[in-house]
Order: C-alpha cells, then sequence, then structure tokens
C-alpha cells in the first residue's frame, strides 16, 4: 500500500486543463522528484496535494485517508515555498514554533522541538534573529525546519533552491536530501532543474503538458528515457537521423556509415528513418577499439571550457558534440581535423521515428 | 479553496451606496429650483454669478502660482536629497510631514500672528502681499503631497545615471536639473500638480481668514444665503476634483503602461 | 594616479557647496511658512499681551466652551478616524482579496481618490442635499418607510451628523492607505500558516495583523489629523453653533469672542499638543513594533 496516491487527478483553470489525469503512487519514506519545463503543471500538481487547489476530478490519498476534500491546516503537511515566505514579524524561533503553537502545544514540548529542529539544520544560535537578518540559503533552512517541526507526514517543496545561488544550491540540496533520510519522510520535491532531480530522488517523475511522460530512478530515466521527451529533457543529447537496414540485428546508416545497436528498434523495417540518441559522454574519439561502433568525420568547432573540452563532429548531416577532458601536455584538436567518433553498442538510444 | 464571496460583495456595494447616494441626491436637490420641474436653472444662476467667475478665476491663479513654487521648492531638494545629501532626508521628510500635522488654520493663525501689519515682514498690509502668503500657504498645505509625488517619480527613473550622462556632456546643474531630470519626473510634477489643484480650489479656512475673496469663500456665502445653488456648487466642485484625478490617472496610467511594454 | 585625482578634482566642480544652496530655498520655505509660525504661536502662549512670559493663558483654557470643544473634536476626529478605518479596511480587504472582478479595484482607487479629496464646503452642500431636513434621503425615507429620521433625534448638525459627514473623505482615505499595505501581504503567508494547520483567523491574529498593524495605526491617526483640523465642513454645515475647537479657534481669530490674541494661541498650542502627542506615539509605537523591519 503506497503512502500517498494520486487517482486520475486532473485541474481545470477556466477551459483549460492543466493537468491531464495524473496518476501516482509514491512509498513511504521516498523521494520523488517532478521535473519538467516551466508550465507543466508541476506546481498545480503540489498545490493540489497541498489543498491550495482544488482537483477538477480525481483522488489524493495519504497514509490510505482520501484527503482530496480536506482543507490545508486539515491534512498535516509540510510545505517549503521557492520564496522562503518565513513571516518576518517573528523571530526565527517562533517561526519554527508556529505550527506547535497552533496546534496548542506546551511550551516546554515547542522550545525542546525548536532547538531540535535548529540544529537539524545546523544554525543552532539564531533562534532570535528576524528572518531578514539571515542570508537567503539560511532562510530556506529555516523554512525546512519549520514545516518538518510539525512532524508533518508528507513533505512539499517546491523549487526550494531557484532563488539561491549556484554554490549554495549544491550545499543545500544535499543537506535537504541528508535531513529527509534521517528523519524518513516522504518528501515531493518539484523542480526544473534536472541535475537537481538527478542527484537526489529516490524516483523522478518527469512531467510534460500536465501529463507524465515517465516515473522512474534516476538511473532509468537518464539511461533508459522511454519518450523522445525525457530522453531530450534530462541532460544533453546528441540527435541523429538513421536508417534501418536490417532490423533483426539492429544495423542502422548514419549518413552512410554502417553501426550496430543493442537496443531494440521496436518493430521498425527496413529503410524506415528512425531517431537515435547519443549521450555526450559515450563518445570517445581516437582509435577504432574492436566490438564497438565507429563513425568518421570532421572537427567542427572546439570549445575549450577548462576542464573540458567539447568537441562538435559533423558527419555529413548529421553533427555530434562530446566531450574529452583537458589534457595540459596535449593540444586540443584543431577544427578541420578528421576524427574517429567511437561509442558502444549499448550506448544508442533508440527515440520515436522523426515526423517527416 | 473555493470561497463564496458574498462577503465582499456586500462590503463594496454598501461602499458604492455610501459614496453615490450623497451624490445623487445633491444633483437631483441642484435640479430642483424651478418650481415643479428638473430644470439645471441652478447652474445658469451659478455660471451666471459674476461672483463665481471672480472668485474662482482668484482661486486658479493663485493655485497654479502654488503649484509653480511649489514645484521650484520641491523638485531641487528631492533631486539633491536622493542623489547628494541623502542623510537629510529624514529632516526633508519630517518637514513636509508637519503641514498634516499641524492644522491649516493653527498655521494660518501663526502666519497672522508673523505677517502682521506691525511686524517686520508685513505681508498682509498690501493685497499683493496678502495674495503672496496665501500661496505659500497653499504650498505648504501641499507639500506633503508634492513632496512624495516627485520624490517617488525621481525614484523610479534612474536620477544618477541621467545626471552622470549629462554631467560627462557638460551641463551645468541649473541645466541638468531643468532640461534633463524635470522632463523625466514631468508625469510625477504633473500629478502633484493636479492634487494640489484639487485640494486648493476650494479652500476655505485660510482664504477666509487671510480675507481674500476665494471659491472656498465664496461656497460657504452662497451655502449661507441660498437653497439651490449650493447643490449646484457641490456638483461642480465634485466635477472638477474628478477632472484633476482623472488627469493624473490619464498621465500616470499611460506612462506605466508605456513602461510595462 | 595623484594627477588625475586633481584633474578630475579641477574639471568637476566641487559640487558640495552647490549642493547645499540647492536645498536653501525649501529650508528657508519651510522656516518661514511652517517652523517659525508655529513656534511664534507656541511661544505666544506663554506670553501675556506685553511680551512677558505667563502661564495664564494656558490656565484660561480650563473654562467650560473650551475643554468642551476639545472633548467634542477629539471624540468625533476619534469617531470618524474609528468608523474610517474599520470601513475602509473592510472595503480595501474586499478589493485586494475579495475574489472579486479585476476591474473593481481600479474604479474604486479612482473613486477613492477623488472622494478623499472632496471634502471642505462642497461636502457640507452634499450632505445637506441628502441628509438635511429637506435631503432628498430624509424625504425618501419619511415618504417610503414613512420614517422621520429627525424626529427620531438624528440631526445633521450634531455630533453624529458631522461624524457621518466626515466618513465621506474618511474611508476613501482609508481604502487608498491601506489597499497597497495589504497587497504587500505574501499569499505564501497565508498558505504557509495554512498547511501548517492554522485557520484563517489565527493567519490574521498571528501573521497579517502584526504585519499590517503599523500601517494600520498610522492611517488611523492621519485620519485623525484630518478630521481634528478640518473646519470648512463643519463651518459650513453649522456656522458656528457647533462647539469644536476648529470652530471656536475660527472665531477666536476673527476677533469674534473672547478678544485676547494670547488665548487664542493656548487654543493652538494646544491643538498642536494633540496631534503632535498622537504622532509622537505612533512613532514610538511603531519603533517598538517594527524591530523585524529592515
Ligand atoms: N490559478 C491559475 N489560473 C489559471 N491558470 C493557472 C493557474 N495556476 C496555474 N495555471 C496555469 O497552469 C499551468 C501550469 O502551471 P504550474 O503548475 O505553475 O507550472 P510549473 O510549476 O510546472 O511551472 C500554466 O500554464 C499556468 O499558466
Ligand atoms: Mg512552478
Amino acid at each position: 500500500m503506497s503512502f500517498l496516491t494520486l487517482e486520475s487527478l486532473t485541474k481545470t483553470f477556466g477551459n483549460q486543463t492543466t493537468i491531464h489525469g495524473i496518476d501516482l503512487a509514491v512509498e513511504r519514506g521516498e523521494f520523488v522528484s517532478f521535473l519538467g519545463p516551466s508550465g507543466c503543471g508541476k506546481t498545480t500538481t503540489l498545490r493540489m496535494i497541498a489543498g491550495f487547489e482544488t482537483p477538477t476530478s480525481g483522488t489524493i490519498k495519504i497514509d490510505g485517508k482520501d484527503v482530496t476534500d480536506l482543507r490545508p491546516n486539515q491534512r498535516n503537511i509540510g510545505m517549503v515555498f521557492q520564496a522562503y515566505a518565513l513571516f518576518p514579524n517573528m523571530t526565527i524561533a517562533d517561526n519554527i514554533a508556529f505550527g506547535l503553537k497552533v496546534a496548542r502545544k506546551s511550551s516546554a514540548e515547542i522550545a525542546a522541538r525548536v532547538k531540535e529542529m535548529l540544529e537539524l539544520i545546523k544554525l543552532p544560535h539564531i533562534g532570535d534573529r528576524y528572518p531578514y537578518q539571515l542570508s537567503g540559503g539560511q532562510q530556506q533552512r529555516v523554512a525546512l525546519a519549520r514545516a518538518l517541526a510539525i512532524k508533518p507526514k508528507i513533505l512539499l517543496l517546491d523549487e526550494p533552491l531557484s532563488a539561491l545561488d549556484a554554490k549554495i544550491r549544491i550545499s543545500l540540496r544535499e543537506e535537504i536530501r541528508a535531513v529527509q533520510r534521517a528523519l524518513g519522510i516522504t518528501t515531493i520535491y518539484v523542480t526544473h532543474d534536472q541535475e537537481e532531480a538527478l542527484s537526489m530522488s529516490d524516483r523522478i517523475c518527469v512531467m510534460n503538458d500536465g501529463r507524465i511522460e515517465q516515473l522512474g530512478t534516476p538511473f532509468e530515466i537518464y539511461n533508459y528515457p522511454k519518450t523522445r521527451f525525457v530522453a531530450s529533457f534530462v541532460g544533453t543529447l546528441n540527435i541523429l537521423n538513421g536508417q534501418v537496414l536490417d532490423s533483426t540485428s539492429g544495423r542502422l546508416s548514419i549518413d552512410d556509415q554502417e553501426i550496430v545497436t543493442a537496443r531494440e528498434l521496436g518493430g521498425a523495417s527496413a529503410g524506415d528513418t528512425l531517431s537515435l540518441a547519443l549521450r555526450p559522454e559515450a563518445l570517445s574519439i581516437g582509435h577504432a577499439n574492436g566490438g564497438s561502433n565507429n563513425l568518421s568525420g570532421t572537427i567542427d568547432e572546439v570549445h575549450f571550457l577548462g576542464s573540458v573540452v567539447r568537441i562538435r563532429v559533423r558527419f555529413k548531416d548529421n553533427v555530434v558534440s562530446l566531450d574529452t577532458f583537458n589534457r595540459p601536455h596535449s593540444a586540443p584538436p584543431e577544427r578541420g581535423q578528421p576524427v574517429t567518433v567511437n561509442f558502444t553498442r549499448e550506448d544508442i538510444l533508440v527515440l520515436d521515428r522523426p515526423a517527416i | 479553496m473555493k470561497r463564496p464571496v458574498i462577503g465582499p460583495w456586500i462590503t463594496i456595494i454598501l461602499g458604492t451606496l455610501y459614496f453615490l447616494v450623497p451624490l445623487i441626491a445633491t444633483f437631483e436637490f441642484s435640479l430642483r429650483m424651478k418650481r415643479g420641474v428638473y430644470s439645471f436653472e441652478a447652474y445658469r444662476v451659478v455660471f451666471g454669478d459674476p461672483n463665481f467667475q471672480a472668485s474662482f478665476t482668484y482661486s486658479a491663479v493663485i493655485a497654479i502660482a502654488a503649484i509653480l513654487v511649489g514645484v521650484l521648492i520641491v523638485v531641487p531638494t528631492a533631486y539633491i536629497v536622493q542623489l547628494k545629501l541623502p542623510r537629510l532626508r529624514p529632516l526633508v521628510e519630517f518637514i513636509t510631514l508637519l503641514p498634516l500635522v499641524i492644522p491649516a488654520i493653527v498655521l494660518v493663525f501663526g502666519y497672522l500672528r508673523m505677517y502682521n501689519s506691525s511686524s517686520w515682514l508685513p505681508l498682509t498690509n498690501s493685497v499683493r502681499g496678502t495674495d503672496f502668503l496665501l500661496t505659500c500657504a497653499y504650498v505648504t498645505l501641499a507639500l506633503p503631497y508634492m513632496y512624495r509625488a516627485v520624490d517617488t517619480g525621481l525614484r523610479a527613473i534612474d536620477i544618477r545615471t541621467l545626471t552622470e550622462a549629462a554631467q560627462s556632456l557638460g551641463s551645468s546643474w541649473p541645466r541638468i536639473l531643468f532640461q534633463v531630470i524635470l522632463p523625466n519626473v514631468r508625469v510625477a510634477v504633473l500629478s502633484g500638480a493636479f492634487l494640489t489643484f484639487a485640494i486648493v480650489i476650494g479652500e476655505f479656512t485660510m482664504a477666509s481668514l487671510l480675507n481674500r475673496p476665494a471659491f472656498g469663500p465664496y461656497l460657504q456665502l452662497i451655502g449661507a444665503n441660498r437653497a439651490y445653488e449650493p447643490a449646484a456648487l457641490a456638483i461642480i466642485a465634485f466635477i472638477i476634483t474628478w477632472a484633476c484625478m482623472g488627469l493624473i490617472q490619464l498621465f500616470g496610467g499611460g506612462r506605466q503602461r508605456a513602461a510595462r511594454r | 594616479m595623484a594627477e588625475t585625482a586633481a584633474e578630475l578634482a579641477r574639471t568637476r566642480p566641487r559640487p558640495v557647496p552647490l549642493t547645499w544652496l540647492g536645498v536653501v530655498p525649501f529650508m528657508l520655505f519651510a522656516l518661514m511658512f511652517l517652523i517659525v509660525p508655529a513656534t511664534l504661536l507656541m511661544i505666544g502662549a506663554f506670553q501675556d499681551p506685553q511680551g512677558n512670559f505667563t502661564l495664564q493663558n494656558i490656565a484660561n483654557l480650563n473654562q467650560p466652551t473650551i475643554i468642551k470643544a476639545y472633548r467634542t473634536s477629539i471624540a468625533i476626529s476619534a469617531a470618524s478616524a474609528f468608523g474610517g478605518a474599520l470601513i475602509g479596511f473592510g472595503i480595501a480587504y474586499a478589493v485586494a482579496l475579495g475574489h472579486v472582478p479585476r476591474w473593481i479595484r481600479p474604479t474604486m482607487m479612482t473613486f477613492s481618490g477623488v472622494a478623499s479629496n472632496f471634502a471642505g464646503v462642497p461636502l457640507a452642500f452634499a450632505f445637506m442635499a441628502t441628509l438635511g431636513r429637506t435631503g432628498l434621503v430624509t424625504a425618501l425615507l419619511t415618504s417610503i418607510f414613512g420614517i422621520n429620521i429627525y424626529r427620531y433625534g438624528f440631526n445633521l448638525l450634531s455630533f453624529g451628523g458631522l461624524t457621518l459627514t466626515y466618513l465621506y473623505f474618511q474611508i476613501p482615505l482609508m481604502i487608498l492607505i491601506m489597499t497597497p499595505a495589504i497587497d504587500g501581504l505574501k499569499r505564501e503567508w497565508r498558505e504557509a500558516s495554512a498547511i501548517l494547520g492554522a485557520s484563517t483567523w489565527q493567519y490574521w491574529r498571528m501573521v497579517a495583523f502584526p504585519i499590517l498593524w503599523p500601517s494600520l495605526l498610522g492611517a488611523f491617526l492621519l485620519l485623525f489629523a484630518n478630521a481634528f483640523g478640518a473646519i470648512a465642513t463643519a463651518y459650513a454645515l453649522t456656522g458656528s453653533s457647533l462647539n469644536i475647537i476648529t470652530i471656536l479657534l475660527f472665531a477666536q481669530i476673527r476677533g469674534d469672542v473672547l478678544h485676547d490674541p494670547n488665548l487664542g494661541y493656548a487654543l493652538a498650542l494646544g491643538m498642536i499638543l494633540i496631534t503632535g502627542l498622537s504622532n509622537g506615539a505612533y512613532i514610538w509605537l511603531r519603533s517598538r513594533s517594527e524591530r523585524w523591519m529592515r
């Protein structure tokens, strides 16, 4: 029995359907990310779980109980907002205590819990400061503590890091995940940042246009994208057009050079054009090595990015980008230089057929 | 979270009624001058009254003078305080708020003591002097609004960059102020000006105590002696106020819309 | 380096004296038309006609008429400010958070801008035509409901009538001040408090009201001062029959009654003290309640 279930959840604003019947089951203690481009309905879904929006149809169950019609203040959910949303008129301690005060806990219990929470977020000495005296990262940690203080059944976070600097974003990412693990709290994390989703989640729910495109572990989502959308949205992708030579043995032709894939070609027949995808990190240049695919082309562009060098190689119509490490003792390749790009049979992702 | 919206609606409707009923009643009353029929007779009488024309013109002239003096005093000050002397801001803001704290009748009483015929600067001795005093009194009344409008307007534009750009082209200070800054806060100055006009045009206390033939005392006189004309005058005054506010919206709104694009 | 600095100093005239020069007209104006006149009155309150120091003027304030005038003025100002603040806040709340159509808001703001400036003599005329003995509403109430409000003790030329009249500019003024302040309440605060288990009432008591309270208090005091210093409406409505402090002072300046200018100064001093103290209290309360502000 899943801890949080969404059943054919639909939301319509006016005459525009924003969420098209979402089904989702989240296990107890699981960290699930909603990943998708902005406007795809992540926030709307989260707000329906929180109770700020009423679903047009469908049900939401938490711990086996139907909460679809409960008001937000009856759901026992913790939520962290993008803009911190700390109460400016209260000290940090009062902010964290808010949910407990509202629930009429004893002051001794409140004090203990506030102390515990401040230690959890590693800011034990800021209890009597005001929100404006804190940095953005600190405020967001306090917001997390405030949400967790009431021991919620579920923690919801809506792009909690997108207002912060890149550096703090990464450290806070790890901290949120550590706290979540320590408490074992079921968590839904909304983000449009694939790196965040990949690095933090137990499972990722990739959304597009109000629908779930794919639900899976970061490993599955990255390596086995089920749709073209997922493949292109998650990670950088080289997309190539190839013709099927023989669908049973997986032989394909790219710009008249033959390669072999280990993947299913899904009923395509000889002569069909397929979209293929290759991750930049799967590609290397240099000598042909046995058993793998080789494509020869010329170097189109070289971008020196510091620790990596991004190289663009053109075959004929198809172009791929790949990354090589910078080596101080060997100069990077030059434009116009002929090269061989190689990759394994497993590296090829077969996407749906391109629309012609 | 669907909430019934009946409460807000009732509040708004009651509020609107409270605003509208006196206007409707006044208008209806103003049409009743001729027995038995509705007519604009009261308006005809009012507009035909030479005292109306004279007092209105007088007040309008004083109002415009007050606006000019106000702009000349407020714009350079707000500009300098924002750009060069931010530490003066608390003091200047305190001063501009004083007219909201000291009642107008107290101020004019102070003027009568300070500028009376036996004082060092006997402004009230001559008609021109008293007119000048009334103008300054109105500048004082409008100071909080004028300053706020201009200050907000200056905040909205980047006066530092504008100033430095003008300086780098070799402009002198007065030129910067009047050819660069003023046109850029035109909207703010205009809204301050219309607000001043609306406040000042029917002002009663100061004009009356300084014994000047302004519109406010004229209104009071008519009110004490006539039946239907006051209602007509109230409607006229309301239309003038509305026009001033409408003009503020028109200028301010147009500017905002353009900026948003 | 030193050379360029010197050059800069030469090419750019030192701005300090010039900038100070720029605020001189303002300061001079403030002195001549605000500070000195008010100070002279306050000094005058402690002088006899010969210019000697005395407390007699202050003592002379202790007359039934004067005490009563102050009382009535304070009562009318407080009542109209309180009513205006309450109703104005309700309307501002309805406009800003009441889920009403968009167009209501700019309409209401424009109307408030006009109505808050529609004061003085014309406002008195309008209420005379509405609620005076022959006013439209009075007549309608009599003819439709058979209720003659004047028979029930209503009088436009009284405390209640004047308060009702003042509300016509007090309510819109409150709307103008409070609508932006209510807008300043972030949606996330309400949502954060709801998700933490708070009811709407708890949200207002613990979050929204404490945040709005300085604006509310400031608005109330502005409304109070607004009514306290007003005279034209009252004078046009009631002539000098209503004993409020502004009308008393007006008559005193005109030389109609007391024939004692120094007592007039004391009256004025009392008015400045009342508005000044209420503002001082406001600043003090605000500085206490706003430790959480930048
Ligand atoms: N209250 C609302 N009224 C109308 N449309 C809305 C409302 N809230 C969200 N939408 C629309 O729903 C879509 C999804 O929005 P949202 O859930 O915020 O996307 P995301 O969080 O993924 O960026 C958007 O097209 C947005 O315009
Ligand atoms: Mg969103």
